[in-house]
């Protein structure tokens, strides 16, 4: 295993989904690389792929959908063909994920300190004991005032700041190399949602833990994550550094997203606007557009658009675009 | 209050026929069956007979004392199987689904079609009179309600958050079931066994009565009370006594299964 080489590549991963009328691509040609301690976003608007792009990493997809083809590396070994107990044993044990929701992700009728103890049994063979110990140790590592006390605490007890925080010592326990946020904070105020990036960012860095992490908040994204991936109706459609992707977005789905966001003080530098917004909807999944699937919505979109598929086209200073006329 | 209340009564009338059923034959001053003389019979309760006697003059205190222990042995016992077999199919069939839960389906309503003492009645046929059959073939007839309910259970608790992000974490699917989806499902299945406990004592007397239960002149709760009937007019004592045994330990088990089922809950339990 070189240094350089990464901790996960997903290469020109195909998700689809199989009805009645036929099979639909959920997911298409999506590719990309996290190296050990990075982090990376997947952005995108709902039903555009990124969570089904997390399971599939997870081994965790479920009939209707199903992997249609690609390759899936952890440090070079190809996962997403393992039998079903080595795929299980990787969960949890290096790559582990948290949810958007604290409020159910916890089981109701377990003290929340055996929830976390648990996985010290599980992967680590360690014995109850011990792992109530290590448990009550995670929760001071996520910062969960009175540890002691709180490990004895039932999640309806706890406040979803703090069911977050929970979830984190359980995905952190073992110390995964890979964590992957599906939309952590979104069931969050903005001052907890603050609390919990910031903590997680910490905790990953002193574990030298990398992160995927999941959202449609192209804010929080970039604010946590050192690479962004855009997601457009199943296909990625820029990838950038996050600093880059604020002030040249080279997509005019990222542009149109970065216009769309609103800033404090907008009002008192250009009076009173509307807040600018893509026209049109997402496609539905069985009926995507030929060629570029953002052409219905796109202002610049010619006939070049419809008819054939742009390729991910590389920028030169690492970052990618898939448009005929990005700029 | 309300929450202890239930616990209390339910328990104290569970444990009073616990401890008879277990120490019944101390209790008792006849003997149940060899006491029989016709020149007592169907007496009113009075010092002597505190409960009065039946037909053949025995005592139906010591008849009741006796029999709390075979209405009570089958009555949990076929609980017991009932809800093993209730709890495995439904729980399993709610959270594989597919063809496993296809077929589960199919034979909980084959089970809810076929009036479940015929059943029992051909089992018994099949197995002989005596308690352990009895037992058997009660426990075999009655569980399609805690199947339904355990795979509803299964099918809600399955999509809650906590059962993925266990996945997710790595654990089987066993596991899952056993620490997930198992304790979650609990309180509506103890109501439902101690509901069903009563059903069994109930349909243990009307087997009893058919002459596949337990044989006369052996004494159950059940047996009594069938014997009873043609005298309910003229000495309404001899199905009294039974027919209050068995609602005391009904009415006991109903009331403790919700105790219980409110107990093992975490969130009413801290709001006490």
């Amino acid at each position: 295993m070189s240094a350089s080489q990464p901790l996960l590549q997903v290469e020109d991963l195909h998700i689809a989904l199989s009805t009645d009328a036929g099979s639909f691509p959920a997911v298409e040609g999506v590719s990309f690389e996290i190296a050990r301690g990075e982090t990376v976003g997947l952005v995108g608007e709902s039903g555009c792929g990124k969570s089904i792009t997390a399971l599939s990493i997870m081994g965790l997809l479920k009939p209707p959908l199903g992997l249609a083809g690609g390759r899936i590396r952890l440090t070079g070994q190809e996962i997403q063909n393992l039998p079903a107990a080595e795929l299980r044993s990787l969960r949890g044990k290096r790559i582990a994920m948290i949810f958007q929701e604290p409020m159910t992700a916890l089981n109701p009728l377990k003290p929340v300190g055996r929830q976390i103890a648990e996985m010290f049994v599980l992967h680590q063979g360690a014995s109850w004991r011990e792992a109530e110990q290590k448990a009550v140790e995670a929760l001071t590592q996520v910062k969960v005032p009175a540890p002691g006390r709180r490990a004895k605490d039932y999640p309806h007890q706890l406040s979803g700041g703090m069911r977050q925080r929970v979830m984190i010592a359980i995905a952190l326990a073992c110390e995964p190399d890979l964590l992957i946020a599906d939309e952590p904070t979104t069931a969050l105020d903005v001052t907890v949602q603050a609390e919990i990036v910031d903590l997680m960012k910490e905790l990953c860095a002193a574990r030298g833990t990398a992160i995927l992490m999941i959202s449609h908040d192209l804010g929080l994204v970039t604010d946590i994550c050192r690479r962004v991936c855009v997601m457009y109706a199943g296909r990625i459609v820029e990838q950038q550094d996050s600093e880059q992707i604020f002030n040249h977005p080279q997509h005019p789905y990222t542009q149109g997203l970065v216009a769309s966001l609103p800033r404090l003080g907008m009002r008192a530098q250009h009076g009173r606007r509307k807040l600018m917004e893509i026209a049109g909807v997402v496609p539905g999944i069985t009926a995507y557009p030929g060629g570029c699937r953002f052409n219905p919505r796109c202002s610049r979109a010619t006939e070049i658009c419809v008819k054939v598929v742009p390729e991910l086209e590389a920028l030169g200073d690492g970052s990618l675009v898939r448009c005929h006329h990005h700029g | 209050m309300k929450l202890r209340a239930n616990l209390a009564i339910g328990g104290g009338l569970t444990l009073l026929s616990l401890f008879v059923g277990v120490f019944g034959p101390w209790l008792a001053h006849t003997d149940p069956i060899m006491d029989a003389n016709l020149m007592n019979a169907e007496l009113p309760p009075s010092g002597e007979f505190w409960f009065g006697t039946d037909q053949q003059g025995r005592d139906i205190f010591s008849r009741v004392m006796y029999g709390a222990q075979i209405s009570l042995t089958v009555g949990i016992g076929s609980q017991l199987i009932n809800t093993a077999i209730g709890t495995t199919l439904g729980v399993t069939a709610g959270y594989w689904g597919g063809w496993w839960d296809d077929f589960v389906n199919g034979l909980t309503n084959l089970m809810l079609a076929i009036p479940s003492l015929i059943f029992a009645l051909a089992i018994m046929a099949i197995l002989g009179p005596g308690l352990t059959s009895l037992m058997i073939a009660l426990g075999l007839t009655n569980w399609s309600y805690t199947c339904r309910i355990s795979r509803a259970q299964a099918l809600a608790i399955k999509s809650q958050g906590y059962v993925q992000a266990a996945r997710v974490l790595g654990y089987g699917d066993m596991r899952i079931m056993f620490t997930q989806i198992l304790p979650n499902t609990l309180g509506p299945i103890i109501v439902i066994a101690t509901l069903g406990m009563g059903g069994s004592i109930l349909a243990e007397a009307a087997l009893s009565f058919l002459g596949l239960g337990v044989r006369p002149p052996s004494p159950s709760w059940g047996s009594m009370l069938s014997d009873a009937r043609e005298t309910i007019t003229t000495a309404p004592w001899l199905s009294l006594f039974p027919g209050l045994a068995i609602f005391l330990t009904v009415l006991g088990l109903n009331l403790l299964g919700d105790g219980l089922r409110d107990v093992l809950d975490p969130q009413s339990r801290s709001r006490r």
